[in-house]
């Protein structure tokens, strides 16, 4: 990722986009964080947020027009938020001190002519950047236009202390002054650096400069530059109208022209964001229940404390957040897909010290449910799974994250797990059953009914493809790896004379249709659909199911279409989770989320078991287990379909362990190979006789530590054959240990009669050098 | 990771290959391209090395974190 591509990520997300108050306001006040702490009384903390923007916040705060009202989001539920009502009730309590500290003086000089709301704003905005202004005001007192406005809102004392804070500026005060005559633009002009003419109540109908047809003078609507060179203007009543906010911002804008164009810079450049503007900012409203502004008991003096922190309550504290909403990854790592774009990029850049984002690109489901909600698509599985696939191009993989996963798949591909055969007693497939490893590791029976049942029901053989589909590889980034896995399915489907693959699983299913277009792959759910397989049984009354959709069906609702059908067919009433289909949650398996972050893949399958009482139904082995992982009573569509013979309640069926589901697979295929094809399995290995006796809590322990009993078992054989072991006097007990790949597994044990008592495993990385290694 | 690495414990063990109880002692490991010396219980005989269980998942799981991070 370079920086470009970077900045055109960040751009993507819009958390950080002005909410639509912010956007609406011509000088672009923080509405939302103002209202924010109006909301918890913070009255002190709400000043500050107005004095940061609004010039005058004693004046403007009580007499802003408030057109930020008419774009609140409030509206599609109730009244806007009372925002102006809002500025006022916040002003009337006591101010904290502000200190202004102008920068070093320019020495130069700016006349402010007139002193509306354009003309103290603009007066307010210059003598803050270093500039001397004189103000000249025709009438008798300061703030003039100010004066007449009928309106008790602002009080004599509110406007004197309010202007007051000029004097702590260098700003010159001229009052009844005669600004009418046309010689007293001319000495202006000739005797300061600068002019800016507040136009609410000069009209100076005796001044040389260009008018237009109805006699006001000419002002650019955006610069606020005149025709005359070095004179502003701002505040015409045709323009700003009677908005005080309004008057007040183009004495901004035209101070920032007056800025730059006595710095002789740019006039126009990034000010594409002066005055309201759209923003990009999403805000759901679902779920927001629709609530009236809150009334104030006396209109005339406006809010009390309570009514103005109650009418604050209601605001929205508009953000979008759509994506993290409804993900506890993005969630868990406390912020938004912008941040992560950077958090991220930085990890990639970062030449010394720690890459701190390594667990935020590898703990990612790459589900994609954030690029489904996001108003902007915005893919953060993408920018996880390209992270991960320049770490493995660099060689800078933590092994934790994804070795154990790899290693699992590596033995599905091994001669332990592969099989490719055409059915017994044939020489052509017009179909090849795929189960996948996950199954066959979860339920081999099933597998063993399953195929049976497709080589009756199917015409033209049905062969039998045992292996994996290189996921985890896909999934860990390792591209050249899954390309050797793929480029094998490749070859397997090839010597079985190109038939159809049946995929059981989603993942597979993915997997071959996006990284082997040539395969023509059918979901074994749509065939089965099709082939009106099994036959209905229509159970009587069958309990209504939550179906959960693999993460990885998002793209295919013909899969999931098909197993609505199904379960239809078979009588089963079916719920809908709130979040299904095109929008389904990741069980927390996915793109090896439960290898790199165990803790956070619980949370999430813990926190989809919880989106309904009812007992689930999927159609993904791991997802089954993972939800039953966290006791929820979860169902496998096959358990309905082929039910297994013993009569176990399939919903509450536990996840099989690490050992178990590899166990799983090799005695499925050791078995299948024997009964179906009359192959006898080679002979076991000496290491695989050692008999293990295990106590339940301590293989629980074993399995969350991800050691299998595999590796146990070759730890002891080696350590009995070596003798390089520790003994404990006392005890009896033997430490041995052994690096069957890039973790060293020690087990402590004590050899008895029946076997090899294990009373704890464990396993670290790191190598230890002239130590005992195998 | 220093001498805390050794516990009375450990030292209770014995070499079943040297029959000698085994000493704190000076190791080297290595972990993503990192190499450095600590302190391990070690059999003054033969040289094996003890990792306990309490020093795998403690300090040394911390120390593997931050090499496979920098």
């Amino acid at each position: 990722m370079d920086q470009q591509q970077l900045r055109a990520l960040e751009q993507r997300c819009i958390q950080e986009e002005a909410p639509e108050c912010t956007a609406a306001c011509p000088i672009h006040v923080d509405a939302r964080a103002f209202v924010g702490h109006v909301a918890r009384g913070e009255w002190s903390e709400a000043w500050k947020v107005l004095h940061k923007t609004m010039p005058f916040p004693g004046i403007l705060g009580r007499i802003c027009d408030a057109p930020c009202r008419q774009r609140c989001k409030r509206i599609e539920a109730g009244d806007p938020i009372q925002i102006g009502e809002l500025e006022r009730a916040c002003v009337a309590t006591p101010p904290p001190r502000f200190h202004v500290q102008p920068l070093s003086s320019k020495a130069k000089t700016i006349a402010v002519v007139g002193s509306g709301l354009s003309g103290l704003t603009a007066a307010w905005d210059l003598a803050r950047k270093g500039y001397s202004i004189r103000i000249f005001e025709p009438g008798t007192k300061l703030g003039g236009p100010l004066r007449s406005i009928r309106d008790r809102r602002l009080p004599e004392a509110a406007l004197e202390e309010e202007l007051e804070r000029l004097s702590t500026l260098d700003v010159t005060v001229h009052l009844s002054v005669d600004v009418e005559p046309a010689d007293f633009l001319e000495q202006c002009i000739s005797e300061n650096n600068a002019v800016f003419l507040s136009l609410e109540n000069a009209s100076g109908r005796n001044w040389d400069i260009a008018r237009d047809d109805a006699g006001w003078i000419i002002v650019d609507p955006m610069l606020h530059s005149t025709r005359r060179a070095g004179v502003y203007g701002g505040g015409r009543p045709s323009m700003a109208g009677l908005s005080p906010v309004w008057q007040a911002a183009e004495g901004r804008w035209a101070a920032t022209s007056i800025d730059r164009f006595l710095q002789k810079v740019s006039l126009t450049a990034g000010r594409e964001k002066d005055g309201p503007y759209k923003t990009r900012l999403y805000t759901s409203l679902e779920g927001v229940a629709a609530l009236p502004r809150v009334a104030a008991a006396d209109p005339e003096s406006g809010y009390s404390i309570d009514e103005a922190i109650s009418e604050a309550s209601r605001c929205l504290q508009c953000e979008c957040l759509e994506c993290v909403k409804v993900c506890a990854y993005l969630e868990r790592f406390g912020a938004y897909p912008r941040k992560y774009a950077r958090e991220i990029y930085n990890n990639e850049s970062i030449v010394m010290g720690m890459r701190q984002a390594n667990k935020l690109v590898n703990s990612c489901s790459l589900c994609g449910l954030c690029e489904r909600v996001c108003p902007e698509d915005f893919a953060v599985q993408d920018l996880c799974l390209q992270a991960r696939r320049s770490m493995v191009r660099r060689g800078k993989v933590p092994p934790s994250a994804h070795e154990f996963a790899l290693q699992d798949m590596r033995f599905s591909l091994s001669e332990r797990f592969r099989l490719v055969r055409h059915a017994p007693g044939r020489t052509q497939s017009a179909h090849a059953f795929f189960p996948g490893c996950q199954l066959c590791a979860s339920s081999p029976g099933q597998v063993k009914r399953l195929y049976r049942h497709l080589m009756e029901g199917l015409s033209g053989g049905t062969g039998l493809m045992l292996g994996c589909c290189g996921a985890p590889a896909f999934w860990a980034g390792q591209e050249d790896e899954f390309h050797r896995v793929a480029e094998e399915i490749r070859q397997d489907w090839e010597a079985l004379g190109r038939p159809r693959l049946i995929a059981a699983c989603s993942t597979c299913f993915r997997m071959f249709a996006e990284h082997l277009p040539e395969v023509p792959t059918i979901s074994l759910w749509q065939l089965l659909e099709e082939n009106g397989l099994p036959p209905s049984f229509a159970s009587a009354s069958h309990r209504p199911l939550a179906v959960h959709d693999p993460c990885t069906t998002r793209p295919y609702p013909a899969v999931q279409d098909a197993v609505r059908r199904l379960l239809q067919r078979q009588g089963i009433p079916v719920e809908e989770l709130s979040l299904s289909r095109d929008k389904t949650e990741c069980c927390g398996f996915g793109g090896l989320m439960q290898n790199a972050n165990p803790d956070l893949s619980r949370e999430v399958a813990a926190r989809r078991a919880r989106t309904s009482p009812l007992d689930f139904l999927t159609y993904c082995a791991m997802c089954r287990d993972s939800l039953a992982s966290v006791g929820k009573r979860a169902l496998h569509l096959l358990d309905l379909l082929f039910p297994a013979p013993d009569g176990v309640e399939p919903a509450t069926r536990p996840r099989p362990g690490w050992s178990e589901r590899q166990e799983n697979r090799a005695r499925l295929k050791d078995s299948l190979a024997m009964e179906l094809w009359g192959e006898r399995q080679p002979a076991m290995q000496a290491y695989e006789r050692i008999r293990l006796i295990i106590a339940p809590e301590v293989a629980r322990l074993i399995d969350r530590r991800r050691i299998l009993d595999e590796d146990i078992r070759r730890v002891i054989f080696a350590a009995e054959e070596s003798g390089k072991v520790a003994v404990h006097p006392r005890t009896g007990r033997i430490k041995a240990c052994h690096r069957p790949y890039r973790a060293t597994i020690w087990v402590e044990y004590s050899p008895t009669p029946e076997g090899y008592v294990v009373h704890t495993a464990y396993s670290h990385r790191m190598e230890v050098m002239g130590g005992p290694r195998r | 990771m220093k001498a805390e690495n050794v516990s009375p414990e450990d030292l209770q063990w014995v070499c079943r290959k040297c029959n000698r109880p085994l000493e704190a002692g000076t190791v080297s490991v290595e972990y993503m391209g990192n190499q450095f010396t600590t302190e391990l219980p070690t059999c003054p005989g033969c040289g094996f090395v003890l990792i306990s269980e309490s020093l795998a998942l403690g300090k040394m799981a911390e120390v593997e974190q931050i090499l496979e991070d920098k």
